[in-house]
């Protein structure tokens, strides 16, 4: 099977004021593969990412999706288009239920313009929303209030927030942050389901669990001081020199 | 029995009654009761904005006047049937919301705060620089031109007690089954998501901009309704109700009975009219009394009387 290319950036920049988080990053993902995005803290992973979900405006450079230029697509626009993200910092809604916070995820997939139309269609929701807790084993939460579940069950929520949404392309933000080991490991095998398939999702990981990197990911991008500085097979990354000056300091 | 079941059983209940009300209620509050309806149908509006979507306005009081004046001026140099204004008039308040927002929803927070106040406050000052069509502040009575209402089968004269507080119960049904309709339909729930985080709404994928646009046009259409009513059923205009007054008004009321609960502001609008009826007859210092009968509100039930309700004993409430 040819390799087809599903998103590419092209020297793409973000300042912060005087501080350049991103600098000229070229990135370019395979459609299928899971990718890790690793780098130490303030590397530029979560502006590079947020850039690439509309979150955050790109001071400079392209993206494109499918060949398709979106730098100027909204957020929620590229949500239609299945780039999905899901935050380092959980975000949820803590004061409505698990049910409703899922609920708002599926509805968005639903064809008819289903959240324009009054009423209906609930059962249809309540089907997949039962379907997506039970994907991510929170059926017994159901109805209880997002902010109420332990941090590591609210990242799971998040994670089935962004699978509802159906991603064609998934970026996952440091997901196993504060999971317990059991968990991780149950997250592992979802994360592969995900991608698994003709139909599968392109993933892309950020993650500080070297673990998880190296378990699931088939190719890593290294990133430090806002520019890519390796990317390759785990074998490659781990013998390449820059990179190891990058995690022990100079 | 189901949740939705009993949500409308409750609300089916609650019209059930204020219908019921009318024959055994006594001249003088049977006649209140016809004006709190028509109020409380103006605070579900706003709460649908405010307690849904979490846009404070303050400036509701263009929307009830646009109903208001579409209505009273349609009537008076018109000579527009009942329908008919009541139509206009929720046309106007639906017409100038859809404009307002076009606007107004570029800002939010604080800054769309004020804006709703400044353009409602030009709104008002509009029908005090108009006053040889609108009278100002003195305002213009429509009773002399305004026919009875025509159901086809029979007329009914507006100026029966019966016929006011049936047309004010109907307007308010409307108002009162649209709104839970709306809360507990998909759209209802990206609203609330709006609210509680506007920013995680649009990385689910909606476009919170045309939600709010949306929201605000069927809020300004329920108060203009309202606004329609009072001015089809009192049968007075003036710009009072324009007035900075009947913006803060619905604010009350809602926050009174309970933000975000649809029962809230029906029982806002009546606690709140009676209260001022009550006091203002005991004292001439009656706004003080309801001042801190509304401060030991807050810091006893700040969620409001059926947000309190909600939160202790009935969770189901939408
Ligand atoms: N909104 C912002 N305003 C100003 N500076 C920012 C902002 N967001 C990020 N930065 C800065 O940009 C740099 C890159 O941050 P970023 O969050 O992308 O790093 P990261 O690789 O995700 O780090 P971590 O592993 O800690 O999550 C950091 O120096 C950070 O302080
Ligand atoms: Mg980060």
């Amino acid at each position: 099977m040819a390799a087809v290319e599903l998103l590419a950036t092209t020297a793409l920049n973000r300042h912060f004021g005087g501080l350049q988080a991103v600098r000229d990053v070229q990135f370019s993902l395979r459609q299928g593969e899971i990718r890790g995005l690793i780098g130490p803290n303030g590397a530029g992973k979560t502006t590079l990412v947020g850039m690439i979900s509309g979150r955050l405006r790109a001071s400079s450079g392209g993206i494109a999706f499918k060949g398709r230029d979106i730098t100027r697509l909204k957020s929620w626009q590229r949500v239609a288009l299945g780039i999905v993200y899901t935050f380092q910092v959980t975000s949820i809604y803590p004061n409505l239920s698990c049910y409703e916070n899922l609920a708002l995820a599926v509805q968005r997939r639903l064809p008819g313009g289903l959240a324009i139309r009054f009423g209906g269609g609930e059962g249809a929701i309540a089907g997949r929303v039962a379907a997506a807790l039970a994907r991510v084993g929170l059926e017994e939460d159901r109805d209880r209030l997002a902010g109420e579940l332990p941090y590591g069950h609210q990242r799971l929520l998040e994670v089935a927030m962004g699978l509802a949404l159906e991603p064609e392309l998934l970026i996952l933000d440091e997901p196993t942050q504060g999971l317990a080991e059991g968990e991780i490991a149950q997250f592992c095998t979802l994360v592969r389901e995900i991608a698994e398939g003709a139909t599968g999702a392109t993933v892309l990981l950020i993650e500080h669990n070297m673990e998880v990197v190296l378990d699931l990911a088939e190719r890593i991008t290294v990133m430090d001081r806002g520019a890519v500085i390796a990317e390759g097979t785990a074998a490659e990354i781990q013998g390449d020199a820059q990179v190891q000056r990058a995690y022990l300091g100079t | 029995m189901s949740v939705g079941g009993r949500v409308l059983l409750l609300h089916l209940g609650i019209v059930a009654l204020l219908f019921a009300a009318q024959f055994v209620l006594p001249a003088y509050h049977h006649g209140a009761a016809a004006r709190i309806l028509v109020l409380a149908a103006f605070a579900v509006g706003y709460n649908v904005l405010f307690g849904y979507t979490g846009l404070l306005s303050l400036g509701h009081a263009m929307f009830f006047a646009a109903g208001l004046y579409g209505a009273g001026l349609s009537v008076f140099y018109l000579g527009f049937g009942a329908w008919g204004a009541l139509g206009l008039g929720i046309l106007s308040g639906l017409l100038l919301a859809f404009l307002f927002g076009l606007v107004a929803l570029r800002t939010g927070g604080v800054a769309f705060l004020i804006v709703t106040l400044m353009f409602a406050q030009a709104c008002f000052l509009t029908t005090l620089y108009f006053n040889e069509i609108t009278f100002g502040d003195q305002g213009f009575v429509i009773s002399r031109q305004l026919g009875p209402l025509d159901l086809g089968l029979a007329q009914f004269p507006f100026a029966e007690p019966a016929v006011k507080y049936n047309m004010a119960l109907a307007v308010f049904a409307a108002c009162f089954a649209g709104s839970l309709l709306l809360v507990r339909s998909p759209l209802g729930r990206v609203l609330v998501a709006i609210r509680e985080n506007e920013p995680r709404t649009r990385m689910l994928g909606y476009d919170t901009w045309r939600y709010k646009l949306l929201a605000l046009v069927i809020s300004g259409a329920m108060s203009a309704a309202a606004g329609a009513t009072y001015a089809l059923l009192f049968s007075y205009v003036g710009s009072t109700f324009a007035s900075i007054q009947y913006s803060i008004y619905p604010l009350l009321w809602t926050l009174l009975g309970g933000l975000g609960t649809t029962i809230g502001p029906l029982l806002g609008t009546g606690l709140m009219y009676y209260l001022v009826d009550v006091s203002s007859g005991l004292t001439s210092a009656y706004l003080l009394i309801v001042g801190l009968a509304l401060v030991v509100l807050v810091v006893w039930f700040p969620k409001g009387i059926m947000g309190a309700l909600r939160e202790r004993w009935l969770p189901w409430l939408p």
